[in-house]
């Protein structure tokens, strides 16, 4: 979800950034190239721009006793984050999102990077079958994966069938459940990032670097996995955002073992309607994602993530 | 022997089911700058990948410096390979790219930067160390990826058709360059084009390709004057190809008796009866359009069809009897024929090469 708002805003700021003269602006305003964009500044104002400014007022505000809101002033709902449970709550999420990232990478670049390598009626297979899950609700094909998880359900039958263990192992509502879940929600977004920058590698280069002197392995460090980072960036940053946000998942997976800062966030929302202070829980949590992604640019000096960021 | 760097023995390549090379042989002499002219798709890259060590051939083996390659990976062999669209790491500067093989190699930073720099100067492009690829013209880039195809010294450089994506006057320059580049480094040169005339201006030898054997090898001179086969005839130096018959008429001559009339040819020691269908090959410059009857009555009538200017050249294109053009071309002057004049076709007797004489026999 946040990485198509994302997706929209760069091209508003190229559209309307820069400055120019008032009579100039005056004739402009009606000209044909303006009036097309018109559409874009609704769309982001209205759907962007405005739920983004509500939630930053509506997290300096108090709860009502009742329901919804005063319109008092306070810094509370910021402080109360500080609190130790909640400072854990992140620390937690944190922690999966960058195990799920590690998997979801280890599991999605080669992955990516070999289907780029495949004939084109194989690219296009193998597409297709990543597509079709896509196909159900992702909340159903959760519910399949208790099924596999439960006690004495498919994955124990399996193992215990081939005598690889010899009690249920009762995975479900657990942390690796949990993992587990998330990196299978998350791959395809890794998968698809990779591929899409290999694809467009140009293997004469791998070539040229086997020409050269290298080895094989020295020439995918040196070219192709230098030339596809891009593509592994972008992929992480689709792995770790949302897998901060995936609260469906610890949810279903995790019982209610498994708190993170989306649960937190839909719990203070829909269960304890303390309004303000989910909205101060986001804003926390979109700050951090916004340093994370920052970090990653600075720390690549891959400016261009694939065109996300 | 001794001073033959590279020899490919029967070398096979099929991919699925086309087969590209179909056993050829070559052999290299150490310093040869030998160029594999052909069309595209008649296998002359696919030969050069199998000598980098790209491409692994099917049958047959290659030798570098007298030692057995051909199961050798490419980053073990003493080759580099200049690529079609130079193949320059995208996310490297020149000095960078240049230095790639001996970073590699773990040689020294200072020892890295004075050869780097010593390419750089023998192609021209000092100053330009900390550009990007993407910052270069096409004429710059491909000089880097020349520098950093040499700074390895290796025992034969391969080019791809280097100056094919540059512009005809830029293509001319660096063919003079590339020329003077070779004779000062004395390395071994494999140089692919499909183009006749860089062909002819650059190599020792050329090495004429064809459906994926070798036509003709032999001097620009040899292949350009003595063709061995029509089609070596036609693809270098598009030559006019007259087919008739023949009858020694002694003196090591041949005349050529075709529909439209006789014309001699010398037998250059080949062994011809009278009877035997052959086809000759004439130089479009070596052919003359005579108005009126010759002294000898030798020459095939022919009636003009078009004039045109190509680059300061004038071609005549006459056609015979059955329809088969013939191309008359000499420098500049206009002629006072026009379409539609009947003239007689001649050549000199030294100027016409029976071809296709294997085929045939």
């Amino acid at each position: 979800m946040n990485t198509e708002i994302r997706r929209g805003s760069p091209a508003v700021l190229m559209t309307g950034g820069e400055p120019r003269k008032r009579k100039a602006s005056f004739r402009r305003l009606f000209d044909a190239a303006t009036i097309s964009v018109v559409p874009i500044y609704v769309f982001t104002l209205l759907f962007v721009v405005g739920p983004l400014v509500y939630m930053v007022v509506l997290s300096f505000l108090k709860r009502a006793e009742t329901w919804g809101v005063l319109r008092e002033f306070t810094w509370a709902n910021y402080s109360n984050i500080l609190k130790p449970v909640y400072l854990k709550t992140f620390y937690e999420s944190l922690k999966l999102a960058s195990f799920t990232t590690l998997f979801v990478a280890l599991v999605g670049y080669p992955f990516g990077y070999f289907m780029a390598r495949l004939t084109a009626v194989w690219k296009r297979r193998m597409m297709l079958l990543l597509m079709i899950p896509f196909w159900t609700s992702s909340l159903i094909r959760l519910y399949g994966w208790i099924i596999i998880f439960r006690a004495n359900g498919t994955l124990d039958n399996i193992l215990m069938g081939i005598g690889l263990t010899k009690a249920p192992l009762k995975l479900l509502y657990t942390y690796s459940a949990v993992v587990v879940g998330m990196i299978y929600a998350l791959v395809p977004f890794m998968i698809f990032a990779v591929y899409s920058s290999a694809e467009k590698l140009d293997w004469q280069l791998v070539e040229a670097a086997r020409d050269l002197g290298a080895t094989p392995w020295q020439a995918f460090i040196t070219v192709s996995f230098r030339l596809t980072l891009p593509g592994l960036l972008s992929g992480v940053v689709l792995t770790f955002i949302p897998s901060m946000g995936l609260f469906f998942i610890a949810d279903i997976l995790g019982g209610n073992k498994v708190i993170l800062v989306g649960n937190l966030i839909q719990e203070q929302l829909m269960k304890a309607r303390n309004w303000p202070f989910a909205a101060a829980l986001s804003v926390v949590l979109m700050i951090l994602t916004s340093i994370m992604i920052a970090l990653y640019r600075k720390v690549s000096g891959v400016k261009d993530l694939e065109g996300l960021v | 022997m001794n001073d033959t760097i590279l020899e490919l023995y029967q070398i096979e390549k099929s991919f699925g089911d086309v087969r590209v090379l179909n056993g050829i042989d070559l052999s290299v002499p150490k310093g040869e700058f030998i160029t594999l002219l052909g069309p595209s798709g008649c296998g002359k890259t696919t030969t050069l990948r199998i000598i980098a060590g790209l491409e692994t051939p099917d049958r047959g083996r290659v030798f570098l410096a007298g030692k057995d390659v051909t199961d050798l990976e490419p980053n073990k062999r003493n080759v580099n390979t200049v690529f079609q669209n130079y193949a320059l790491f995208p996310h490297m500067n020149v000095e960078a790219n240049i230095a790639y093989s001996l970073k590699l190699k773990r040689i020294d930073k200072q020892t890295i930067s004075k050869t780097v720099k010593e390419a750089l100067d023998l192609v021209q492009l000092a100053g330009y160390e900390k550009r990007m690829p993407d910052e270069l013209s096409g004429g710059q880039r491909q000089r880097v990826a020349i520098a950093r195809a040499i700074v390895n010294e290796p025992a034969v450089l391969l080019l791809d058709e280097p100056l094919g994506a540059l512009d005809l006057q830029l293509r001319h320059q660096m063919q003079i360059e590339l020329k003077r580049l070779q004779k000062r480094l004395g390395v071994t040169f494999i140089y692919i084009t499909h183009d006749q005339e860089e062909a002819l201006n650059m190599s020792d030898r050329i090495a004429v390709m064809r459906d994926g054997k070798f036509e003709q090898i032999g001097t620009p001179a040899q292949v350009y004057d003595h063709p061995r086969t029509s089609y070596v005839a036609r693809f270098v130096g598009s030559a006019n190809l007259i087919s008739g018959t023949a009858y020694n008429v002694g003196e090591g001559l041949i005349r050529l008796d075709t529909e439209d009339g006789p014309g001699l040819v010398r037998t250059r020691g080949a062994r011809i009866m009278d009877g035997q269908a052959i086809t000759v090959a004439v130089r479009r410059e070596s052919v003359t359009l005579v108005t009126g009857e010759t002294n000898d009555n030798l020459g095939l009538r022919a009636v003009v069809k078009e004039k045109n200017y190509a680059g300061g050249v004038l071609q005549i294109i006459v056609s015979l009897s059955d329809g088969r053009e013939l191309v008359s071309s000499r420098q500049g002057i206009d002629s006072p024929l026009k379409a539609g004049d009947h003239v007689l076709v001649t050549w000199l007797p030294d100027q016409g090469v029976i071809v296709d004489l294997e085929e045939a026999g």
